[in-house]
């Protein structure tokens, strides 16, 4: 009796084994397949500074082939553009004689300064999120949002301004790092300026 | 003419490229450029004001880029940063 049991319990496990295989199989795949899956988009998503580097100096030469020579200048000098205001004098002014301007940083957000003076007027927080995010990421290389800002603002200074989340100067820019930038940019556009008259009496 | 969108890690990537005086191309161009704008996209071309200032004119349909427009760059449209504090 307890042979003919066991050889039954054998026989049935053997069955069971055997209906139970491809399913087992089938699991053992579906894991190894999630495992490399997981694998793969962790090396996808993975900050790789090789690649960012890369990002960047394409974007450095798309922001010089859009921009005037002086501003591309002075971005690569100084890290920041200025760009100045141009509504209330109804769109036909700028350089010196324009009331307001601003300087726009990689990532942080816009100053509205007034250029007679330097005082501080706003700070603009507006960003250009990329929700696809190829590599996990939503943020464009630094010289890709300096640009989105500068042709955001050429274009259509009114609707940046309003789609910006508006600030008092020291929100999160320093307001002595601005004061100090627009000391440096008055320095390097004196600097400039006398080398071109430099190079003009040499000619 | 060139669609160029900007890109996270990547910098920027080449859309489409056509001459917009060849009508198959031109339909390619469209079908590109709604594409971009259904994704959320804006899109502005570089120009040259009088006097040699160069800026950018945001445009929202095909019909509004210039016909000798070089380049059309697709950028993820503006969101307002930081948020604001109630005072």
């Amino acid at each position: 009796m307890a042979l003919a049991l066991g050889t039954a319990a054998l026989v049935l496990l053997a069955l069971l084994s055997e209906l139970a295989r491809p399913r087992l199989i089938a699991a053992l795949e579906r894991r190894r397949l999630r495992s490399a899956e997981r694998e793969r988009t962790a090396n996808e998503l993975a900050y790789d500074p090789g690649r960012e580097l890369r990002a960047e100096q394409r974007a450095r030469a798309l922001l010089q082939s859009c921009v005037n020579g002086d501003d591309w200048a002075m971005y690569r000098d100084l890290g920041f553009l200025r760009v100045w205001g141009n509504v209330r004098d109804g769109g036909q002014g700028h350089s010196a004689g324009a009331p307001y301007a601003y300087l726009i940083y990689p990532h942080r957000p816009i100053v509205a300064y007034l250029p007679q003076t330097g005082a501080l007027l706003n700070e603009y927080c507006v960003a250009f999120p990329d929700h696809s995010k190829p590599y996990g990421s939503p943020r464009l290389p630094d010289s890709d949002d300096v640009l989105a800002k500068w042709m955001a603002l050429t274009a259509d200074e009114r609707r940046l301004i309003s789609d910006a989340n508006m600030h008092l100067p020291g929100r999160q820019i320093d307001p002595e790092t601005v004061r100090r930038d627009l000391l440096r940019l008055a320095r390097w556009e004196r600097e400039r300026l006398a080398h071109r008259v430099d190079s003009v009496r040499a000619a | 003419m060139k669609f160029l969108r900007m890109k996270p890690g990547h910098g920027e990537i080449l859309l489409a490229e056509g001459d917009v005086a060849i009508p198959e191309q031109e339909r390619e161009l469209i079908e590109a450029f709604r594409r971009e704008l259904d994704a959320g996209m804006w899109a502005a071309v570089p120009t040259e004001a009088r006097g040699g200032r160069r800026e950018a004119e945001l445009v929202r349909s095909f019909a509004e880029v210039p016909r000798d427009a070089e380049r059309v760059i697709f950028f993820p449209r503006a969101a307002g940063g930081a948020p604001r504090t109630v005072q």
